[in-house]
């Protein structure tokens, strides 16, 4: 296996709508950020891998405009995956363990504001059975909700606990979209949205772009002076039908978790991908995660701020910043896809 | 297109007209479906799926045993949804829940018309009420209400 | 009761999603300059090269576009087909040409229509013209361009047109 470490990483702020720039006006700075960062150039960059949704863009091979942003002239190494950008770093990691590349730039962006996400994300359900019900993303996270609550593993209390948490957390955090001091009591008065599910418990709507850049040891050492170093990576996913599986827990979690080695040393600090707030839970459980010894979502999470298709990345992202900060010594990264947690991939990253 | 700061901004609406096949068992089931009926069918662990899945969700085989099925059920997990999204199949407050079919091993999800959130109980019993008009789809199903 | 109808073998799955689709910078100042019936596109900082319509990025070097450039209405077609198929809820009927057009003073084609000429008459090199529609219909739109007809000139040597292209943007290039 080749050493591979993430050496720079930059991200839009997370907004409700970024309005007046469009896919490629958010990347351009971002990809310039990240690049310069590290004293780098598009010259400099291997293979180039990206994450997004064309549904989000309206139109097929909406993604492919976003080259614009690149500099890709003259032509360049790149792929795209239709999924989260957590995805396309997975992807540009085995093409630096196949030796066809030692650096990579890896992309995500998203506007969601273009269209109502909820809705969309039908699109991804079983197209018999399901999805000519339009059951909508908030609707199916509501009944995984329900189904924890009623396991009696957790109560509303503890969902209002975790958003308390992201809310705080988020403060630190610039990027962040939503952020402040809540009180549990405050969150628990609030009325029910998709019962259980009261409208903090969801991920806001968010618009913005992610760049991230990795290399092998070597080529890491010299750029930066903490590299967050990929130690572990594995992606696994649960059957498609909701009624297929055990909404309480996340199997394909558990085995990602198991097989990128989360538990092989002392985890400081964990960027769990939770779209809504009882999945954190579930995650926390899948990937046994003491919040007295690890730091959750540090950054506020998704509950702060959801850049659909670079979410993930951004918790990788979160991660590695604070490794190549100092602040933390090895970290968890998570990224799902799919219906409540369908597909789910868990980097372990370390200094 | 409407102006607002410097950005143009302009609705548009995306539309797919897809006609989808259905194939050997997801046509039974529609077929069953179109005739007022309910199937589900036998995996390799001997539990009845409903919907019928085409292939063993363990073993991957082909499926082909199907089972007759009543039109009633028991709630197993489910949420309440206050306002309905435009494109939900009803429009006044309901519930989406995951149902077991009597007979089936595995829930199936749909809409349930309880009329309040307090009616919705942990293995209530449910039945379905079957679309006015119906063609073969999951939609013949207009939603499920207490039996 | 199944026996006697048939099996269910497709079924309509018809799929609509509403967007509020934001143009972004450059193309919401291409699109109100559009308005004005104005074609204005933007120099690449890093290339020298014209850019119509502008996305706000130079795609060769990744560089933003500030510098706007206003453009006339004439061009030459780089390529073209004819089409024999309808667009739907569009006047022009079949046949008709889609050509990729090179505005002079331009490094990037678009696609639109040349239209009131006889089809057999349009060539790899053709000079063109825009058609506008009445000013009153004018929009934050290309289609404020209905077609472009060709103009009575000597059709241009494409290779000739690329190589002067190239000299005249050395002129702007400096990153």
């Amino acid at each position: 296996m080749r050493e591979v470490a993430i050496v720079s990483y930059a991200q839009t702020p997370m907004r409700r709508d970024a309005g007046a720039n469009n896919d490629v006006e958010m990347l351009m700075g971002t990809l310039q950020e990240a690049l310069s960062n590290v004293g780098m150039t598009q010259k400099d960059i291997d293979f180039t891998c990206s994450g997004s949704c064309d549904y989000l863009g309206g139109a097929a091979f909406a993604f492919v405009s976003a080259v614009d942003a690149l500099g890709a002239v003259p032509p360049i190494a790149e792929s795209h995956v239709e999924m989260d950008a957590a995805w396309a770093l997975y992807e540009a990691w085995l093409k630096i363990q196949c030796g066809k590349a030692d650096t990579a730039l890896i992309y995500g962006f998203g506007k969601s504001s273009h269209c109502a996400l909820p809705d969309m994300l039908c699109l991804q359900l079983d197209p018999y059975a399901m999805q000519p019900l339009w059951p909508d993303s908030i609707s199916l996270a509501a009944l995984q909700a329900n189904a924890l609550l009623q396991s009696g593993k957790y109560t509303e209390r503890d969902l209002a606990e975790v958003v308390a948490n992201s809310r705080r957390n988020a403060k630190g955090n610039p990027k962040a979209q939503l952020k402040g001091d809540y009180t549990v009591e405050q969150l628990l008065k609030e009325p029910t949205f998709v019962s259980p599910l009261r409208k903090h418990d969801c991920c806001p709507i968010s618009d913005g772009a992610s760049v991230l850049i990795m290399t092998t040891r070597e080529k890491a050492e010299k750029l930066c002076k903490r590299p967050a170093f990929i130690t572990g990576i594995d992606h696994r996913i649960d059957a498609h039908g909701l009624g297929m599986r055990d909404l309480t827990v996340s199997t394909s979690t558990r085995i990602a978790g198991e097989k990128a080695g989360v538990h092989k040393g002392k985890v400081d600090i964990a960027e769990l991908y939770a779209p809504f707030s009882h999945q954190e839970l579930i995650l926390r459980d899948a990937l046994g995660l003491d919040p007295a010894k690890t730091k959750i979502n540090p950054s506020g999470g998704a509950l702060a701020g959801h850049v659909f298709m670079a979410c993930g990345l951004d918790r990788i992202g979160a991660v590695a910043t604070s490794i190549m900060n100092g602040e933390a010594s090895r970290g968890v990264a998570h990224a799902t896809s799919g219906p409540c947690l369908q597909q789910n991939l868990v980097a372990v990253l370390e200094g | 297109m409407s102006r607002e700061d410097d950005v143009l901004r302009a609705e548009f609406d995306l539309e797919f007209t897809y006609t989808r096949s259905t194939g050997p068992v997801i046509g039974r089931f529609y077929t069953d479906l179109r005739d007022g009926k309910l199937c589900g069918i036998k995996a390799s662990d001997g539990r009845v799926l409903c919907p019928p899945q085409e292939y063993d969700p363990v073993t991957a085989e082909d499926l082909s045993e199907f089972v007759s099925l009543p039109d009633t059920g028991v709630v197993t997990v489910w949420n309440w949804v206050k306002q309905p999204r435009a494109k939900h199949p009803l429009q006044k407050a309901f519930a989406w829940a995951l149902i077991k079919i009597d007979g089936a091993d595995t829930p199936m999800l749909h809409a349930v018309d309880a009329g309040s959130e307090s009616a919705m109980k942990p293995g209530m019993k449910v039945k379905v009420r079957w679309a006015k008009e119906r063609k073969g789809a999951i939609t013949d199903i207009a939603c499920f209400e207490p039996a | 009761m199944s026996d006697e109808k048939t099996m269910v073998e497709g079924f309509e799955a018809p799929i609509s999603l509403h967007y509020t689709f934001a143009a972004g910078h450059a193309i919401s100042k291409f699109l109100r300059s559009m308005k004005e019936g104005k074609i204005v596109g933007q120099r690449s900082p890093a290339t020298g090269k014209v850019i119509v319509p502008p996305r706000g990025s130079c795609p060769e070097s990744g560089k933003p576009t500030t510098e706007e450039v206003e453009l006339g209405d004439t061009g030459t077609v780089i390529t073209f087909t004819v089409v024999h198929i309808p667009i739907p809820n569009n006047p022009v009927k079949p046949p008709f040409i889609v050509a990729n057009i090179c505005l002079d003073g331009a490094d990037q084609t678009f696609i639109h229509l040349v239209s009131d000429c006889n089809n057999d008459d349009v060539k790899i090199g053709t000079r063109v013209k825009a058609v506008w529609k009445d000013k009153a219909e004018w929009d934050y739109s290309m289609d404020n361009i209905k077609y472009f007809k060709p103009l009575d000139e000597a059709p241009v040597d494409i290779e000739k047109l690329k190589a002067s292209r190239l000299k005249e943007v050395g002129k702007y290039r400096h990153a």
